[in-house]
């Protein structure tokens, strides 16, 4: 099935939650990261139990620290 | 108020701006913008804003210029260096605009300062640098009702979303507090390419700008993302989170309070 991660088109063959995308799409640091789901944004006890379905928008969203280093 | 002739001359290429014009200058001329951090993004913000004639600009800031800020903070010269990061500012923006009435806060925004300078302005921008002082920038302008833009970056990244607090998606409903300190990528991993800065220091400006003129689309409730190596802009749609610890249905938190500074685990970090 077809999901939208980030703006883009990923296949993805089996029915994966968020944490298994989040290591699927090699995200380093998934405390880094807050997840919105078809608009919505997930509470991060919910990456492990929300299962994906076809054509699911899926945003994975940074924390940017600022002007110096972070 | 009316320009003068000189102020005509100087603000002719806004002023022939069918969505500007003479009352959009004076409206500029009269308006008050606060920079919170003299750092990378609030550098090129600080600067045009100055060339733009908003005539108060707020500068708050508790540094001094250091040799490795200049890379990208590009209103530190090298002359600069161990001088207040505020009067380094003040002093480019005063050259660039002289009519600019420039107020300087030596001191780091905190819970207990930062209510009372805020309010006084029509928008803020945030030129942080850390997690602590963006969430208090985001929480104090809830409570004060000041709409402004926050930013980030780092490495090759840059994002921004304007916040109309109460009516638009804020920093919270997307992150509901900074990250654990254990996940913050230590400084010497980090790193960013200088000319980001001015990209995204520049958009806050233009945000900043088009609020106080009331033009165009603001990118409320829109986070804009940018990738200088793809050169891709994304723009992410945010709704507001009936959840958000400040702005949503039940909220949290009530008043402002200090988030615990999260800091590099290096013992020479040079940040
Ligand atoms: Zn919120």
């Amino acid at each position: 099935m077809n999901l939208v991660v980030n703006g883009r088109n990923t296949d993805i063959t089996d029915t994966l939650t968020i944490s298994e995308l989040l290591t699927k799409e090699d995200v380093k640091m998934p405390q880094m990261v807050s997840v919105e789901l078809n608009g919505q944004i997930l509470k991060r006890s919910e990456f492990e139990t929300t299962k994906l379905k076809g054509d699911d928008k899926v945003e994975f969203l940074y924390y940017m620290g600022g002007g110096t280093c972070l | 108020m009316s320009l003068t002739d000189k102020q005509i001359e100087r603000y002719s290429r806004h002023i022939i701006l069918e969505q500007v014009g003479g009352t959009g200058q004076e409206k500029l001329l009269a308006s008050k913008v606060l920079i919170i951090g003299a750092g990378g993004l609030g550098a090129p913000a600080g600067l045009y804003l100055a060339a733009a004639g908003v005539g108060t600009i707020g500068i708050v800031d508790g540094d001094n210029v250091d040799l490795s800020n200049l890379q990208r903070q590009i209103i530190h010269h090298t002359a600069d260096v161990g001088a207040e990061k505020i009067r380094s500012a003040e002093a480019k923006m005063l050259a660039i605009n002289p009519e600019t009435r420039v107020k300087t806060y030596k001191q780091w925004a905190k819970a207990d300062n930062i209510r009372e300078i805020i309010r006084d302005y029509d928008f803020v921008i945030d030129g942080t640098d850390n997690f602590a002082a963006k969430f208090l920038v985001n929480d104090a302008c809830f409570f004060e009702k000041v709409p402004f833009s926050h930013a980030g970056i780092l490495r090759f990244d840059g994002q921004l979303i304007t916040v109309l607090p109460g009516e638009t998606t804020c920093y919270r409903c997307v992150f509901d507090g900074p990250p654990p300190a254990n996940a913050v990528a230590s400084c010497s991993q980090a790193g960013v390419l200088g000319v980001l800065a001015g990209v995204i220091g520049s958009l806050q400006a233009t945000e900043a700008i088009k609020y106080l003129l009331g033009l165009g689309d603001l990118l409320t409730g829109t986070l804009l993302t940018y990738n200088a190596l793809s050169m891709d802009f994304r723009k992410v749609c945010l709704n507001r989170n009936p959840q958000c610890p400040l702005c949503g249905e039940n909220p949290k938190i009530t008043e402002l309070r200090d988030e615990e500074q999260v800091v590099c685990d290096l013992d020479n970090c040079e940040c």
